[in-house]
């Protein structure tokens, strides 16, 4: 094994990382985010036709993978004209992916906040929406940490993928150096710690983040 | 000193809230038929019933938490200003619900104080964000009004750190910091430990002294012989006898009555 191409090797991946991979990550989960706001209020909504809409997004991308979402949007669009660059096509497959599996999580979150708070809010003279926001989903956030928590993680691994469509990212430097070189067991593996490490300050990062919401709960 | 100082401002003898033919059903299951309420400046009623009665949804309606199917309110002083008219036969909106809301302020059997707001927050969060009142204003009021119920330390406590009877306690504040012209109380202490019942009470029974107008659900008879003017008892849906506290609850006419009050001496 040659250790000093290893060594060296962690230079571009992290490279790739701090360029890629986590402003890909970043961008989609938050555009992502509210668009599964948007999509859980539509499922949530008495209206059949925002709610049918709802539920026929979130089934079409939980039932579709996602790098077939990601080959329609870069490679299937400019055949009906739409040419978009790589990045702005991975940011927007993650963002409608994340949008769909979030919204199940933030409408599951709305729905355990308990009856009685809806009311509270309105006896006190809110409309829906500022009990909504001023009520209910401070506590659905609380809910919706963990799982979300846990779409985040994916998103982090799944931009991987987005080395297929020409993202110069984490993984598609560690291909690149492996290709030229030969050390595919090392690069790939180097390439695994860089993504576990993210993860890992991830993790810590949701506890923080859990801890900081608990505080208002009895324990 | 008085608890609140609100009610002296309010003119007297008319009546607040004229609740005519209220009708409800839940699909095939009718909850109210023809329903009459009254319920004058300073006056505290008394609702009574068994479960499944239909007290607790006469309640929730004069707060617009339930829409009767059938029915009119009518809120003011009587002297023209401050009247309003819902006729839920007709297509009620978002405006007359705010409107009956304005008016009415209710406190919960499930105490539902937000989690996420410390005492204070709670109490301050309608007279800031929906009455959009000065917020140093609010946050004074809120002080004096914890103060007089015993709960001035707990200021910056969480719901989940206080006991049930401390709870509905700043429900109680939470409702009068809205300064309504109606409280509502629905089974204010039946989901407390029984030695707390009392504190309860004792907050409500000095609203009642001071003037405030209240309409209460409740199954503590001796307190609603204490505290209301009148009793109504409701069964099936419908108003079975109404009167002085003392005439409904110590010789009742109805036998439907006479049962029930017998019933809930025994229990305790």
């Amino acid at each position: 094994m040659n250790w000093d191409l290893v060594w060296s090797s962690f230079g571009p991946l992290i490279t790739g990382a701090v360029t890629g991979t986590i402003p890909l990550t970043l961008a989609s989960f938050a555009f992502g985010l509210v668009l599964a706001l948007v999509v859980a209020l539509m499922r949530l909504s008495p209206n059949w036709l925002l709610s049918g809409l709802g539920r026929f997004y979130v089934s079409v991308i939980r039932g579709t993978p996602l790098l077939v979402q990601l080959f329609v949007i870069f490679f299937g669009l400019p055949s009906i004209g739409i040419r978009l660059d790589p990045w702005p096509s991975a940011i927007i497959a993650f963002s409608l992916n994340v949008g769909g599996y979030a919204a199940e999580i933030i409408r599951a979150a709305i729905l355990s906040v308990p009856k009685g708070q809806w009311e509270a809010g309105h006896t006190i003279g809110m409309s829906r929406p500022q009990a909504l926001v001023r009520i209910i989903l401070p506590q659905a956030a609380r809910v919706s940490v963990p799982p979300l928590s846990n779409t985040f993680i994916s998103l982090v691994k799944d931009t991987s993928l987005a080395s297929l469509i020409l993202v110069t990212e984490l993984f598609r430097n560690a291909q690149q150096i492996a290709a030229f070189s030969q050390e595919f067991m090392a690069l790939y593996l180097q390439a695994a710690l860089v993504y576990w490490v993210i993860c890992l300050v991830l993790s810590t990062a949701q506890s923080a983040v859990e801890k900081r919401l608990d505080r208002y709960v009895a324990h | 000193m008085s608890l609140t100082n609100e009610p002296a401002r309010q003119p007297r003898v008319t009546s607040v809230l004229k609740a005519r033919g209220l009708a409800k059903a839940f699909g095939s299951n009718v909850v109210l038929r023809d329903i009459d309420i009254d319920i004058r400046r300073g006056q505290v009623v008394a609702l009574i019933g068994p479960s499944g009665s239909g007290k607790t949804t006469v309640l929730r309606s004069l707060n617009g938490l339930e829409i009767p199917d059938a029915g009119t309110v009518t809120f003011g002083s009587g002297d023209s200003s401050a009247e309003l008219a819902i006729d839920f036969g007709a297509k009620v909106g978002k405006r007359e619900v705010a409107a009956l809301r304005d008016r009415s302020a209710m406190v919960f059997q499930h105490y539902n104080l937000f989690p996420h707001m410390t005492v204070l927050k709670n109490i301050i969060e309608g007279p800031v964000q929906v009455q959009k009142r000065p917020r140093a204003e609010a946050i004074a009021e809120a002080e004096r009004l914890l103060e007089r119920v015993g709960l001035a330390d707990k200021r910056d406590a969480y719901p989940f750190e206080l006991s049930g009877g401390q709870q509905q306690r700043v429900g109680i504040v939470r409702a009068l910091a809205l300064k309504p012209q109606l409280l509502l109380f629905d089974e204010p202490t039946s989901a407390l430990d029984p030695e707390l019942v009392g504190d309860v009470l004792g907050v409500i029974k000095e609203l009642a002294e001071e003037g405030w107008t209240m309409v209460i659900v409740t199954h503590e008879l001796a307190f609603a012989q204490h505290v209301a003017d009148e009793v109504i008892f409701m069964d099936g849906g419908v108003v079975v006898e109404r009167g002085p506290a003392a005439e409904v609850l110590r010789a009742p006419r109805q036998e439907r009555t006479k049962l029930f009050v017998k019933r809930l001496q025994h229990d305790v």
